[in-house]
């Protein structure tokens, strides 16, 4: 199509997408140069400007405050993302290949509590982990995100198996196969995408998430976001170990973003409800 | 073949995982859990020090610094109040003497009284008595404070109120006069960094005392002062005059932003508990060459104080580790391990004043005079309802500058939390 | 039949597992925001003696009289409605440029996406440094400060601090409109590419044949078409923008006179930090029920499509 449009309009449409692109890059350009430069450099009033000479001292800074949070967050999103992968798959599994009565009904309000606010839980949800024992802890923060990632990865997984067709596993059946060999052998196999896309969304996710965060967590067990706010609300740290701080938080998602772009793309639609 | 490898993987991960959690849980012969929110600037290397201090008296104790960072203790105290309700309290634990400790932890019955071991330990009457009644309930202590704070103090550049011919004021209206005198001269009066909105708060309450006095301020959390009488709204009228004075952007601000305007030469006053003074000796600053204070005007004679305190829990795991943790912060060693580092001064009397800089020794001599009343901004006079209830109210006040509108939730919001 | 039988006993044990687990965290909890939403819990000594003394509805009433509650659903109105508007048009445009796969699209689409990949704690910390406005005229800061670099001092304001308002919209709102959108425009423009790569390109061809303009095209054939997944877009930002607490907690708190205030940040003082249990579980049941209104719909109806 490209070839029947003028001059003039590439030109206008390439100025637009410029300046959006710039849109995009101002946060992250502040970002970058601000923690790049050094303690003596850092100034309200060159905030704008380039450092003059690159320094990692903020970065030093920032990572000894905040890596033992980046391993909290580590410790928690790799299982959370996992178990809530897996059994999202089975009940994926279960809801679009063997349903029964009520499935349908029971798939709607399993999806519900992908919907609501989680303040409408939080509460009764901190006074119940306190009760059994996990308040405060990692296993307690893994156990809140596998539970509410439950509804979205359930999701993911009922939206592509649905695209099996049932013929396959009628004939599984008569082969003798059960509900359990069917899984392993046939859909497990084929599941290997979904799977990347499902890690990606959640993996980004829990990353990301700070309400759970920030009401669960005590110091010991506080992940990186958590950290993160506490570093940049005391403004006796200096700009360039915050943003520097800020980078640390971000990194991981944005390389599963730069690595896995297409997957990612791929669950932020699953994730939206089928259009 | 994949799938049992990630669920192998998984489940090597959550048993490495509870081992690391239930290891530092496992109960050792001897420990303590200390909890607090003192993470960060000096306060985290004085606690170290006590800590330091504690494991020479008692080597065999192991401590367990339990701290949660964020929000200036906001954050630790919603952790503590959870485990305090679950019934998994820390052995001892960091609370504001007064409000914060009395009416939520001392009221509903989840603390032991301590008074007997003060008198044990013999360390009763070393303590500013006022001090210690503000932790006591029904006639029994309830917590040690180690140290204090004040919150009706104001400091000011020394260079920038030169420079403008501007004396350090004597009371509210040659406050004000010298406020609009440096409005003229282009530099911000006095600056202010309310985002965290206490910083406010903490200057009515300073204007409370300076109109009602330390009798009629005490008396609106007894009961011997109405929250309508006069001397509040007129307190409300003295902020409100003041707040045309400081910087526009006061609201997307720290205190500590505030201070730096101050310590930059851009502004001639600021409002701001004692904290700021050690704040501002790490920007460079030296007490009495750069910068002076005095209290707010009118208020003199009257310590705001805001005390850390620590107690013991009703059902804490080591009740006896506990209590060798609070006579080693009772003790007038443990005091002045502290407070020198800390920045602030002891809540015993009989404290080292060599070691205390020019401000401290001056805070040390009102602190044994003054007639010392909470802080409202920081727990100490009314329960937390009330406190954010307040807060919303100067908030919302700042802008709209209705007087009477505040005057009267000001009540409101009194007959809710406090009587 | 028996076998059938069997089979739907090991689906359902099979779920099991997620099944128990949703139903208490889930319904169980709500329920039980409910519960206390209801009882006199706004001090810690009646919460503490788990007093069952039933309100009623005594804490949503006074919670709809309170001036900071209002401003908190004229904040979310708003917010909400000027944040949907300039994802839509900004992710439109972007996605209707980038579908005719211009040279260097594919690195532009890519950009545009990334702040997806970000959480709102790193979004927050960065925008309030940028629009932390100084002190104006002669110490601005952030954006302010850029603009007086590049000679255009009228556009300097007072940003998030800006205590203004205009038919009940706290203009300090803007600034953190701009911050959400940045982060999801993005997200639009993904979701309407994918449908405009769907679309039967002679069905276009056929209308500019006839003699369709540009304009026409888009409001006669795309958008109708793009009608389901545009309004997919708006309910999932709708839901964002009712969600928005971490943006807003980590960029502006509740700021002057609550200007910037969103209900989710009231509900998380209210719970953790003042001890006003009851009035905390009221707003977020509200939220609850703004979200129900939203989505309940909006399910029903796609579940009756399949």
């Amino acid at each position: 199509m490209d070839d029947k449009m003028t001059t003039q309009e590439k030109i206008t449409r390439y100025a637009v997408l410029i300046v959006f692109a710039i849109f995009f890059l101002i946060p992250m350009y502040v970002l970058i140069s601000t923690s790049l430069k050094s303690f003596s450099e850092v100034s309200i009033n060159t905030m704008w400007q380039l450092p003059s000479s690159i320094s990692i001292e903020g970065f030093k800074e920032a990572f000894a405050k905040l890596a033992p949070n980046v391993l909290n967050s580590f410790y928690l999103v790799i299982p959370a993302t996992l178990f809530s992968a897996i059994l999202g798959s089975l009940n994926g599994y279960v809801l679009s290949h063997w349903k029964f009565k009520g499935s349908d009904t029971l798939f709607a309000l399993i999806l519900f509590g992908m919907f609501i606010p989680y303040q409408s839980i939080l509460f009764p949800l901190v006074q119940f982990m306190q009760t059994i024992g996990l308040y405060g802890s990692i296993p307690g923060l893994i156990l809140v995100h596998v539970v509410y990632g439950l509804p979205i990865t359930t999701l993911m997984f009922r939206n592509y198996y649905q695209d099996v067709p049932d013929a396959l596993t009628e004939a599984a059946k008569v082969d003798g196969a059960n509900i359990f060999s069917i899984y392993r052998h046939i859909f497990f196999p084929i599941s290997i995408p979904s799977f990347v896309v499902v890690f990606i969304w959640q993996f980004t996710n829990i990353w990301n998430e700070f309400l759970f965060a920030v009401t669960l967590t005590d110091t010991q067990s506080q992940p990186i976001t958590v950290a993160l706010t506490n570093l940049a609300g005391s403004q006796v740290v200096e700009w360039n170990v915050q943003m520097s701080g800020a980078i640390i938080t971000a990194l991981p998602t944005l390389l599963v973003y730069i690595i896995f772009g297409r997957y990612f793309i791929k669950g932020m639609l699953a994730g939206s409800v089928k259009g | 073949m994949l799938f049992r490898k990630s669920m192998l993987l998984s489940i090597l991960l959550m048993v490495a995982l509870l081992f690391v959690s239930s290891f530092s849980a496992m109960a050792q012969n001897g420990e303590v859990e200390i909890f607090s929110w003192w993470t960060g600037g000096g306060e985290e290397e004085g606690l170290n020090a006590l800590i330091e201090l504690f494991n020479e008296n008692y080597p065999n104790v192991e401590v367990i610094n339990a701290t949660v960072a964020g929000g200036a203790g906001s954050n630790a105290k919603a952790v503590l109040k959870t485990r305090m309700v679950g019934g998994n309290p820390p052995d001892s634990f960091q609370v504001h003497g007064g409000a914060e400790l009395v009416n939520t932890y001392v009221e509903t019955g989840l603390m032991e009284p301590i008074t007997g071991l003060l008198e044990e330990w013999g360390v009763k009457d070393k303590f500013n008595q006022q001090i210690l009644e503000m932790s006591s309930y029904e006639g029994e202590y309830y917590s040690v404070p180690v140290n204090v704070h004040r919150s009706n103090i104001m400091f000011y550049n020394k260079a920038v109120l030169e420079e403008n011919n501007v004396e350090p004021p004597t009371d509210l209206a040659s406050f004000k006069e010298a406020l609009a005198k440096l409005d003229e001269a282009g530099v911000v009066p006095l600056s202010l960094g309310d985002t965290n909105k206490w910083p406010a708060t903490q200057i009515f309450e300073s204007l409370l005392v300076s109109t009602l006095g330390p009798d009629g301020y005490n008396g609106l959390w007894n009961g011997n002062t109405a929250a309508d009488d006069p001397a509040v709204r007129e307190a409300l009228v003295h902020f409100n005059d003041i707040m045309q004075y400081v910087n526009e952007d006061h609201s997307a601000l720290t205190w500590q932003d505030a201070t730096q305007i101050m310590h930059e030469g851009e502004a001639g006053f600021n409002i701001m508990g004692d904290w700021a003074e050690g704040y501002m000796k790490t920007l460079g600053w030296t007490p009495g060459e750069e910068f002076g204070w005095m209290p707010v005007p009118e208020s003199e004679g009257t310590f705001i104080v805001i005390t850390d305190t620590f107690g013991l829990p009703k059902g804490a795991p080591n009740p006896e580790n506990a209590k060798k943790w609070l006579k080693t912060i009772a003790s007038v060693e443990g005091q002045d391990t502290f407070n020198p580092i800390k920045g602030s001064i002891p809540a015993r009397l009989d404290a080292d004043k060599s070691k205390y800089d020019p401000y401290l020794t001056s805070a040390m001599e009102d602190f044994a005079e003054d007639t010392l009343s909470p802080s409202i901004a920081h727990g100490s006079a009314a329960p937390e309802g009330f406190i954010t209830a307040l807060n919303d109210t100067i908030n919302e006040f700042i802008t709209t500058g209705d007087v009477d509108e505040a005057f009267e939730n000001f009540q409101k919001n009194h007959e809710e939390y406090v009587q | 039949m028996k076998r059938k039988h069997k089979e739907s006993l090991t689906s359902i044990a099979i779920l099991s597992p997620s099944i128990i687990t949703l139903a208490i965290f889930v319904y169980g909890f709500i329920s039980r925001s409910v519960q206390i939403s209801m009882l006199d819990w706004d001090t810690f000594a009646n919460f503490m003696r788990k007093a069952k003394d039933y309100v009623g509805l005594e804490n949503y009433i006074s919670l709809f009289t309170e001036s900071r509650f209002q401003t908190d659903l004229w904040n979310t109105l708003y917010f909400t409605l000027f944040f949907i508007i300039g994802c839509l048009a900004i992710g439109i445009l972007l996605s209707l440029i980038l579908n005719n796969k211009p040279r260097g699209g594919y690195f532009f689409q890519n950009l545009y996406l990334f702040p997806m990949a970000i959480s709102f704690v790193v979004t927050g910390t960065v925008w309030r440094w940028i629009f932390a406005p100084g002190r104006l005229p002669n110490n601005p800061r952030g954006i302010n400060l850029l603009f007086e670099q590049l000679g255009l001092q009228n556009l300097q304001w007072g940003w998030f601090t800006s205590t203004n308002s205009f038919l009940g919209f706290n203009v300090a709102l803007i600034a953190v409109i701009i911050a959400a959108i940045w982060q999801y425009s993005g997200y639009t423009m993904a979701m309407w590419l994918a449908g405009l790569r769907g679309i039967d390109q002679q069905l276009i061809e056929a209308a500019r044949i006839d003699g369709a303009s540009k304009w026409q095209i888009f409001t006669k054939i795309l958008f109708p078409i793009q009608k389901p997944i545009t309004l997919s877009a708006i309910i999932v930002l709708a839901h964002v923008s009712l969600k928005a607490f971490a943006l807003i907690y980590a960029m502006t708190g509740s700021g002057p006179n609550n200007v910037t205030d969103i209900p989710a940040v009231y509900m998380f003082e209210a719970t953790f930090r003042s001890n006003r249990y009851s009035t905390g579980s009221a707003i977020a049941i509200v939220l609850l029920m703004m979200v129900g209104l939203l989505i309940i719909p909006y399910l029903v109806n796609s579940f009756k499509e399949e």
